[in-house]
């Protein structure tokens, strides 16, 4: 694949990624530490007949994105930790009419105002259930400022697949970085585009939420022909609230089971330094640059540890997880927050012995601070 | 030739979820009608509804349709029109729903002027959740949770669209159908933001403790309550207090509308035009 190099920081670069992904529209409302997403789009779209509009409040934001996005439209929405609190109930609605659009997330501290300039990881399990209800959300990490590009563009892709919201988490730390990233060319996205499945038939036998147990529902754009019905409630297999007790039953297991049973389509992580490790680190985001300088220093030290980093972070890539810490004994969970992903790599690993390196006072984890820790272990 | 409404309502979602004697009806076939009027594609209209009883309206009408979270209404069809400018957005909303949980959204559809159609349906309370207070509910009433009687404020809706700065703003009641059809295709044919309330009733959840136990009753409450604006202006201003002056009560045809500002947006980036500046508009501040 063709690359071009680009300095850039990673909000630019998610904007980017998202006007070569196709997005036309963009709704969002300013917060630190995300805004430039919205500054960049705000010229981005215009400029190929799209749109960006800073709507009145967070909520206005996600509504607009998910309107769009019903009328068959690439939408996109980017926020902070507090956007994505104000944002959920709406999330919640994407998820249930399964309206395909993508989330950046650029974290802060928290919980409330936290602290709006500083970096954190704080907002991963907020990523798994924003919103109250039963439904399997996808969300990746970028780790690097090339993924705030590559990763942004592979959530169009599984959004318009799964049908579902996909959120992307930057950090405040990626977000702000600014340098050099080889990124895929326009044209290699543009070609590696994977649009919505439609229906063709007869408007009279379309029925857009009547698809197999795992897949998901074929919505067509609006104004086409096909008209139904979006709602919150459950529904039936043209949209229409029901009550009836399988079609509920069956359509919330659908919500689960159309990202369960594809969870190898949808799994990514990077493995550094792996081969031989005798301890494993487990980051992503930021933190993983931080992690991999770690790597160096502890092997120069004759420590052999390696990284394991998850990128698609919901659903976890929990096989993979629970393979290294079979054999692993050491593993050490490094993250801004006070080990919401550690609690995962303990479900996945089935053991309560994962040790963790968290901190969450807004300032980045040092490869040292990494060293010593493991040094300890 | 008797009105085809099969055409427009999907009846095998019938018998509506409102109840015997509910004005949502009388309002649901005067919106069809208008739409006919207006020679309206039904692929090239969408309504969008959101909580309440009137969020059920989006569901018995035969167009796109969206049914979205509570208050929420406009914010969604903001994005829908201007994604795509060349079709028709309708919103339905209640007086909780456009006023209270979603009051934002309806003063900035307002500001922005954003070509489109605001229908609230204003009956004076929470119908759908059993009778508690709304923002327009009248002081002194009773409501399941003000019981001791209501000591709020009231909204009036009109004055808020107006002030917000929608391009057309009107007032009718569901007690004349022809009246109401009148004003929703002049809202609907408007270009710009056009906000059209509708009083109507319910007298199950207003009614039952504000001695309107039937819809008779609370008709013609509603009736007592509103007149058509030119007699309304003629009285003294405490003459008009508690009374609602009907019809249009504003139309501004020369407003600026959204998508077509954002349309030069699109120009300037697009390098067919300067940027915009101050000196574009009359007014500035």
């Amino acid at each position: 694949m063709a690359t071009r190099e680009v300095i850039s920081t990673g909000n630019q670069l998610a904007a980017m990624a998202a006007a070569d992904a196709g997005c036309m529209f963009f709704a969002g409302y300013p917060i630190t530490p995300s805004s430039e997403v919205m500054h960049e789009m705000s010229d981005l779209m215009p400029a190929r007949g799209g749109v960006t509009i800073q709507m009145e409040d967070e909520i206005a934001g996600i509504c607009a994105t998910i309107g769009a996005a019903m009328s068959g439209k690439r939408a996109l929405t980017a926020t902070s930790g507090p956007g994505v609190s104000l944002k959920a109930e709406n999330l919640g609605l994407a998820q249930m009419a399964e309206v395909p659009l993508v989330l950046v997330n650029v974290m802060r501290g928290g919980p409330s105002t936290g602290l709006p300039t500083r970096v954190s990881q704080g907002d991963v399990l907020q990523a798994k259930n924003p919103s109250h209800g039963d439904y399997k959300s996808i969300t990746l990490a970028a780790g690097s400022l090339a993924e705030c590009y590559t990763e942004t563009v592979r959530a169009f892709n599984l959004a318009d697949r799964y049908m579902q919201p996909v959120i992307v988490l930057l950090d405040e730390t990626i977000g702000h970085m600014h340098g050099k990233a080889d990124i895929p060319t326009a044209e290699d996205v543009a070609s590696g585009i994977v649009p919505r499945k439609r229906f063709d038939g007869p408007a009279d036998e379309y029925f857009p939420y009547e698809c197999g147990p795992t897949e998901p529902a074929v919505l067509n754009p609006m104004f086409e022909g096909y008209r139904y019905h979006f709602t919150g409630l459950h529904h039936d297999k043209n949209g229409f609230p029901t009550e009836e007790i399988e079609t509920c039953r069956k359509l919330i297991q659908r919500l689960e089971d159309k990202v369960a049973m594809h969870e190898d389509e949808v799994e990514s992580y990077e493995e550094f330094m792996m081969d031989d490790a005798e301890i494993m680190i487990v980051a992503y985001g930021s933190v993983s640059l931080a992690a991999k300088e770690s790597i160096r220093h502890l092997r120069d030290a004759g420590i052999k540890a390696g990284l394991f980093r998850p990128i698609t972070i919901w659903p976890s890539p929990a096989k993979k997880i629970k393979e290294y810490t079979d054999k692993i004994e050491k593993v050490l969970v490094v993250e801004l927050n006070i080990g919401q992903y550690h609690s995962e790599i303990q479900r996945a690993a089935a053991r309560l012995d994962i040790d963790g390196l968290f901190k969450v006072n807004g300032r980045p984890i040092s490869p040292y601070e990494i060293v010593n820790k493991v040094k300890e272990l | 030739m008797a009105f085809n409404y099969e055409k427009y309502l999907r009846l095998e979602k019938m018998p509506t979820l409102w109840c015997w004697g509910c004005g949502d009806g009388v309002i649901l076939k005067a919106f069809v009608r208008a739409v006919e009027k207006l020679g309206l594609k039904q692929d090239d209209v969408v309504v969008v509804s959101g909580i309440g009883c009137s969020g059920r309206f989006s569901s018995y009408v035969d167009f796109n349709t969206v049914h979205t979270t509570h208050g929420r209404t406009v914010a969604y069809a903001t994005g829908i029109k201007l994604a795509n400018p060349d079709k028709h957005v309708i919103c339905v909303a209640g007086d909780g729903d456009a006023l209270a949980i979603g009051g934002n959204h309806t003063i900035h559809g307002c500001r922005r002027n954003i070509d489109m159609t605001l229908i609230i349906i204003n009956n004076f309370i929470y119908g759908l959740t059993n009778s508690q207070t709304s923002p327009t509910t009248p002081t002194g009433m009773w409501t399941v949770s003000q019981k001791a009687g209501n000591i709020d404020p009231t909204f009036d809706t009109c004055d808020l669209a107006i002030a917000s700065g929608a391009s057309f703003v009107a007032r009718e009641t569901m007690l004349d159908p022809k009246k109401l059809e009148k004003m929703l295709v002049k809202a609907m044919e408007h270009k710009g933001f056009s906000m059209a309330e509708v009083l109507s009733n319910c007298h199950i959840n207003l009614g039952r403790k504000n001695k309107m136990v039937s819809a008779m009753e609370n008709l013609e409450w509603i009736d007592s309550i509103t007149m058509p604006k030119k007699k309304y202006d003629t009285l003294t201003p405490e003459e008009q207090l508690n009374l609602f002056p009907t019809g249009v009560l504003k139309e501004d045809t020369d407003a600026d509308e959204y998508c077509d500002m954002y349309a030069e947006i699109q120009k300037v980036h697009q390098g067919e035009r300067k940027k915009i500046t101050q000196d574009d508009f009359a007014k500035k501040i």
